[in-house]
């Protein structure tokens, strides 16, 4: 019963909270929304039993992209009442591909009210019920998944290198601080002693 | 006897159980703050040879109380111009985010709220959580100076957590576990088998690399919490206060508190994963297990909080020693130095699993 008590409340906490992601009229309060929305979607998974799944859903989602999201959304200097002006004009094709989303959504989720889709699931893909949540998901994605992983991991590699070249830009004028430079320097380094005889100063050359 | 005993096992009774525990640690952490915030500015006071507060109750030791009367008392000014709802959750989410960490903290055998499997993760996503509160309160003042100051830090926040996650991991591949309370009783019996010491046999050689990450675990730790040298969200120098500019009575009071047991909390997760928590490291586990049951527990919970007092201690010395650093420093300093180095720390460990002898 309790059970049933936290989906129903979970579950009508992620469809209100999408709901006003979509209407809410500040940006930022739309980016607050959707993080709540992840949230429940989280805690459905605990009730679901993976909470590996959750934990990550949390961090990387709402702890990192959504921390992005925001990031965005604050510093942009967009308009929002402008953006809204066309919405009568894509409210149809909004509709149709939410239409398509629900279809597909139904689709899927009949397959798996019949075990279409988990039925063919045995040998090693098929999780030990003795075992926990990190050890079954580590065991068939550095096992049987291998190589999509290490794919998955130098497609991530490749796009992270990319944006940094995009944006790294060494300007020439510009004078950076050098760490290992400012520890190594001594005051042999840094300065010369002269002597000067007294009354007869000095010209800056002899200075050089 | 046997009513009493269905009675609990009841959901009934149950929550009637956690809610009690829940109610302990919170007041507990609370009162424990309270002193710890004394602590805090008795250290820094003298550090700088003063005497730092010693007027209300005996050696100032009600100051905090005082304290927490006079925000409590005062008017709570919302700015005009800033978004109200949001101005106020995000106080009240800094709080809540920060004692929802506790639930998985392991006092002693067996004395933890909730003993989840994967307690570090858990932990982990509540404080990658805690961003949100400085976030909110900044962007809702509608201010200049707590909108820069928020943004630093989530910045920093963001930096730090990765550095963390990967010192984290050196832990969990010693223990092989993700769960507290087992990574504390992997490190039982001695001080060498504490985790900053190698983890005792097979592993001890690990300490060339997990000494200096408990240190590099401490200095993210100290980042992490918008601590003093790293305290660049509430830079007073460059911005006033930081996100906090706008904040007054109870909101204020609802920040403050959270960044402390955010505080207390990193210096007892330092003692947890690196310092074998509850262990008292001078007595073999035979010597404990022989013990009455309650002599062995009051050590464990007097040697967990000696360790999380003690790092809090040290915190406080770091923020009375060491100037703050610069934005760019300290940027550098997370993805330059910390990160390349605990990925190297997690590689070692890795392969010292793997290849060893005996591991």
């Amino acid at each position: 019963m309790l059970q049933g008590i936290a989906f129903y409340l979970l579950a009508a906490t992620a469809v209100v909270s999408g709901l006003l992601v979509v209407t809410a009229r500040n940006p930022v309060h739309s980016v607050l929304w959707l993080i709540l929305a992840f949230f429940s979607a989280a805690g459905l998974f605990v009730l679901l039993g993976a909470e590996f799944l959750a934990m990550l859903l949390v961090v990387v989602y709402v702890g990192a992209v959504a921390v992005l999201f925001l990031f965005v959304v604050m510093m942009l200097d967009v308009d929002f009442l402008k953006l809204r002006e066309g919405y009568a004009k894509y409210l149809p094709i909004g509709g149709v591909v939410a239409a398509v989303l629900l279809a597909e959504m139904i689709v899927v989720s009949s397959a798996v009210i019949q075990g279409g889709a988990t039925a063919g699931l045995t040998g090693p893909g098929a999780p030990d019920p003795d075992m926990s949540n990190v050890e079954a998901i580590g065991r068939v994605l550095y096992t049987d998944y291998i190589y999509f992983f290490q794919a998955a991991g130098i497609v991530l590699l490749i796009a992270m290198i990319g944006a940094i070249t995009l944006t790294l830009r060494h300007k020439p004028h510009i004078k950076r601080q050098n760490i290992a430079d400012q520890v190594n320097r001594s005051a042999a380094k840094a300065m010369e002693i002269k002597s000067v005889q007294t009354g007869q100063g000095v010209t800056p050359e002899e200075l050089l | 006897m046997d009513a009493a005993v269905s009675f609990w096992a009841t959901p009934g009774g149950w929550t009637l159980i956690t809610v009690g525990q829940i109610l302990l640690i919170t007041v507990g952490v609370l009162i424990a703050v309270a002193f710890l915030l004394l602590a805090d500015r008795k250290v820094w006071a003298s550090v700088q040879m003063r005497k730092g507060p010693n007027v209300v109750g005996p050696f100032g030791l009600l100051q905090s109380f005082a304290d927490m009367l006079k925000f409590v008392l005062k008017e709570v000014v919302i700015p005009s111009g800033a978004d109200k709802a949001v101005f106020i959750l995000a106080p009240i989410i800094t709080v809540i985010l920060a004692f929802m960490a506790w639930a998985v903290i392991p006092f002693a055998p067996g004395w933890v709220v909730s003993d989840l499997n994967v307690g570090i993760l858990y932990i982990f996503a509540v404080s990658s959580l805690g961003v949100y509160g400085i976030i909110m309160g900044g962007w809702a003042s509608n201010s200049k100076y707590p909108f820069l100051g928020s943004l630093r830090s989530a910045a920093q926040m963001v930096s730090y957590e990765v550095s963390l996650g990967l010192i984290i991991i050196n832990v969990i591949l010693l223990a092989g576990t993700m769960n507290l309370s087992q990574i504390v009783e992997g490190q039982s019996g001695y001080f060498w088998n504490w985790y900053a010491f190698g983890g005792g046999q097979g592993t001890w050689p690990l300490i060339v690399v997990l000494f200096p990450m408990s240190i590099v675990f401490f200095v993210s730790a100290l980042a992490e919490t918008n601590r003093p040298p790293f305290d660049l969200p509430e830079a007073e120098s460059e911005l006033v206060a930081g996100y906090q500019v706008e904040y007054s009575s109870t909101t204020y009071l609802l920040f403050m508190m959270g960044e402390y047991v955010n505080i207390v909390f990193m210096s007892a997760m330092i003692s947890i994963l690196f310092f074998g928590g509850w262990n008292p490291g001078f007595l073999s586990q035979e010597t404990l297990d022989g013990l009455p049951a309650w002599i062995a527990y009051t050590i464990y919970l007097l040697t967990f909080i000696t360790k999380t007092v003690f790092w809090f201690l040290a915190i406080a010395l770091v923020k009375a020693f060491v100037p703050r650093y610069r934005y760019d420093q300290l940027m550098r300093l997370g993805w330059k130095v910390f990160l390349p180095a605990s990925l190297v720390a997690v590689v070692i460990t890795a392969a010292w699993r793997v290849f060893a002898v005996g591991a």
